[in-house]
């Protein structure tokens, strides 16, 4: 099966619905397996004590918040440059999860900063670029929603998304950039890593575990979007009615 | 016992700890439960529709 027969919306839809039960099971075991290794065998951290198991649901939220925004960008970038209306109604897709990570990594964060800094909040670069995410997705979607013609809708947020792309890199940077409370990055690609080996593996996990969770959502609502502006058409009622 | 009163504990940081835990999970929890609602949603308009077209 060529991947590019994944644009029509009955392929996708098809596909998707085969994908969507097995990543919600792997999404619950992987997340499972995180917990236990997270809070029951990583030792205690010798600087901040138990605090510091906020990390393994933090650290994969703010990941998935950068990379699902860049995925959502890159999709509807695709869909307004090549009129190509699945890859626009996976960015509507993606854009809901993206939020709810975004949300996530700075609850877990403020949840992390009180016993760690004595604050919930502070105007850190990071933090702040952070916040600036979220508001971006919010936008994002208040602007697809408020537009009733859909090509339209999606050549908006596309824009939108597009241009938003660029607080990614002050995010990732913003540690390296400026001086901020928040510390750097425990993992990079070209250092060694600063965590044990079973903080590393319950990382892993829960990372794994956020993947699959994404995956699964993003590929659920982007089936109800097929079926809500598609509905109408005889691949639709072939496929609702079971003559499909 | 006192080893779970210990564990839920979390060092005296516990509420910040599985505030975050809590509060993330279930999150994720009704993100899933909100998605496959409204894909049947969309599926049970969807047949509604195309039932009112065919008796129109």
């Amino acid at each position: 099966m060529a991947w590019t027969s994944l644009a029509s919306p009955p392929r996708f839809h098809a596909v998707a619905g085969r994908l969507v039960a097995p990543l919600w099971i792997a999404a619950l075991l992987l997340g499972v397996a995180g917990l236990v290794v997270g809070l029951g065998v990583a030792p205690s951290d010798a600087v901040q004590g138990e605090a510091y198991r906020i990390l393994f649901v933090h650290v994969p939220a703010a990941w998935m918040s950068m990379l699902v925004y860049v995925a959502m960008a890159a999709w509807a970038a695709i869909g307004w440059a090549f009129n190509a209306r699945m890859a626009s109604m996976l960015a509507r897709a993606l854009a809901p999860t993206g939020a709810l990570f975004t949300a996530l990594a700075l609850w877990t964060g403020a949840c992390w900063g009180r016993p760690t800094w004595g604050a919930w909040w502070v105007w850190d670069a990071r933090l702040t670029s952070e916040l600036l995410l979220l508001l971006l997705y919010l936008g994002f979607i208040a602007l697809v929603e408020s537009i009733p013609d859909p090509r339209r809708a999606d050549a908006s947020g596309a824009l939108l998304a597009i241009v938003g792309v660029v607080n990614v890199p002050v995010i990732y940077f913003s540690v390296v950039w400026w001086n901020t409370l928040h510390q750097g990055a425990s993992l990079t690609l070209t250092a060694a890593p600063r965590l044990g080996a079973s903080m590393l593996a319950a990382l892993g996990l829960m990372t794994l575990a956020f993947w699959a969770h994404a995956i699964a959502a993003v590929l659920a609502r982007a089936r109800a979007i097929v079926i809500e502006r598609e509905g109408s058409q005889p691949w639709a009622a072939a496929v609702l009615e079971g003559r499909a | 016992m006192s080893g779970l009163m210990e564990f839920l504990a979390m060092g005296g940081r516990g509420a910040y700890v599985w505030s975050a835990f809590a509060i993330s999970l279930l999150a994720l929890a009704l993100e899933g439960r909100s998605v496959m609602s409204r894909n049947a949603r969309a599926r049970r308009d969807a047949i509604a529709r195309a039932a009112a077209e065919r008796v129109s």
